[in-house]
């Protein structure tokens, strides 16, 4: 039986990225659909009616919401190429940075980056002092990612897995806000072992054929959030 | 070899509350410790260095976090029986989709009503009314958003009903005249022994928050 599988994305995201990646891994053929997301289409907040947001898998006519769901339910369905572990433990384990670097990595490092310049206080004292605290958030965060690789090549062991991919925020998507802002936050002294994974990342075939152009993500954020807190 | 497990907790956690319900649903047995959260013990230091939060479940000695997850485990480890998701992953991805989506939204606007004062306070109440109309939605006509039978939905959002009476009274408004579906499938999950056994008295949850809101100056 033909099966359709479509995904609502974004070129620049990396939560649509992520399906995308997951999909390519596993040899699955899909139909991208990008979205504006300042112009959101009806088939979309069809597909998403709750969050009206990107990414959403929409399988023989079915619709799978948030990235880290669509990931799971990626392996559940298609089982070549597993990004998940088999043994219990190892799957909590995986789950749990996945969120980690959800719910706590972007928001710091977006702050790290911008925060001071966006926010009311533009007052260059305040803002320098909430910029180092910033920084110093996002380098204990990074700490813990550092510890959790250990001696693997992947988060995931021998083979890119769910956590790598939920990861492609630090692996590439980082690297373009630490030029884009002029911040430098994941440096090869600190983090050694993190840096040998970005590189090794966006070296893996189904991923580096999902990842956005990187000049162009540079401009886009440039331009959407201006040069960033290093540039005074 | 005989399982050893401990789970690290705080009575009106509705988080806590989730892996219990879920423990108790697999008929397992485990070391129950309270955590005093205002003087963590080392070995909730020890074991959920990152967050440093409650539960925690460990399990042969080693640590589970974060509620959702934790459940997830027992559900995997404890396959035979019981089962807690559906084997169906577009279901399962449907059941955490709303599991995520309780996660997200109902902690926050609930600690918003019990915590603020004035416009601050109205502005949750709205919020959550409009969340849980979402989630009245989603259950429609089913008796459980699991469908006919106790899921991962249901044991992700029951917990809270533990604290309607304290959030209602502090909040100033009547969540059954709002909300009236949610308060009939509450009722409903209250029915099982599991769901019932682990649930707080309301009252006493109501009095521990009125404690809390003394110590913010709130009272």
């Amino acid at each position: 039986m033909a099966e359709e599988v479509l995904v609502f994305g974004a070129w620049g995201s990396p939560f649509s990225r992520r399906v995308e990646m997951a999909l390519k891994l596993k040899g699955i053929e899909y139909k991208f659909i990008e979205e504006d997301l300042t112009n959101k289409s009806p088939s979309l907040l069809k597909y998403n009616p709750v969050h009206k947001k990107i990414p959403v898998l929409v399988h023989n006519g079915k619709p799978v919401a948030e990235s880290l769901v669509i990931l799971e339910y990626i392996d559940e369905t298609w089982k070549d190429h597993p990004i998940l572990p088999k043994d219990p433990y190892e799957r909590a384990n995986a789950r749990f940075w996945a969120k980690f670097i959800d719910e706590k990595c972007l928001s710091a490092i977006f702050k790290a980056c911008w925060g001071a310049c966006w926010g009311e206080e533009k007052e260059h004292e305040k803002a320098e002092i909430e910029h180092e605290k910033a920084v110093k958030e996002v380098s204990e965060l990074l700490q813990f990612l550092e510890n959790e690789l250990k001696e693997k090549r992947y988060f995931g062991g021998e083979t890119v897995g769910l956590l790598d991919i939920a990861a492609n925020t630090i692996g590439y998507w980082l690297g373009v806000f630490e030029e884009a802002s002029g911040v430098e936050l994941l440096t090869r002294e600190k983090f050694p072992k993190l840096c040998n994974w970005a590189n090794e990342f966006v070296c893996v075939t189904a991923i580096k054929e999902n990842l956005p152009p990187r000049d162009k993500l540079i401009a886009y954020f440039r331009n959407r959030f201006g040069a960033g807190n290093a540039s005074k | 070899m005989a399982d050893e497990l401990v789970l690290l907790d705080f009575w009106p956690s509705m988080f806590g509350m989730r892996v219990r319900i879920a423990l108790a649903e697999k008929g397992i047995e485990y070391e129950y410790k309270e955590e005093d959260l205002r003087n963590k013990s080392p070995l909730l230091l020890e074991m959920n260095p990152i967050h440093k939060k409650i539960p925690v479940l460990i399990h042969n000695g080693k640590p589970v976090c974060e509620s959702l997850i934790i459940v997830q485990y027992i559900d995997e480890v404890w396959r035979d029986r019981s089962p807690l998701l559906p084997t169906d992953p577009y279901q399962r991805a449907h059941a955490r989709f709303w599991a995520d989506y309780v996660d997200k939204k109902v902690y926050e606007v609930s600690r918003k009503i019990w915590t603020t004062k004035g416009e601050e306070k109205e502005a949750g109440k709205k919020e959550f009314f409009e969340i849980f109309k979402t989630l009245e939605g989603e259950l429609g006509d089913k008796p459980y958003f699991g469908g006919e039978t106790f899921g991962f939905v249901d044991l992700s959002l029951i917990p809270f009903y533990s604290w309607f009476h304290a959030i209602e009274t502090f909040g100033e408004f009547n969540i059954e005249a709002e909300c009236p579906k949610i308060v009939a499938w509450a009722k409903r999950c209250l029915q099982i022994e599991t769901v019932a056994k682990t649930l707080p008295d309301q009252k006493k949850v109501y009095e521990f928050v009125g404690q809390m809101r003394k110590r913010f100056g709130l009272e």
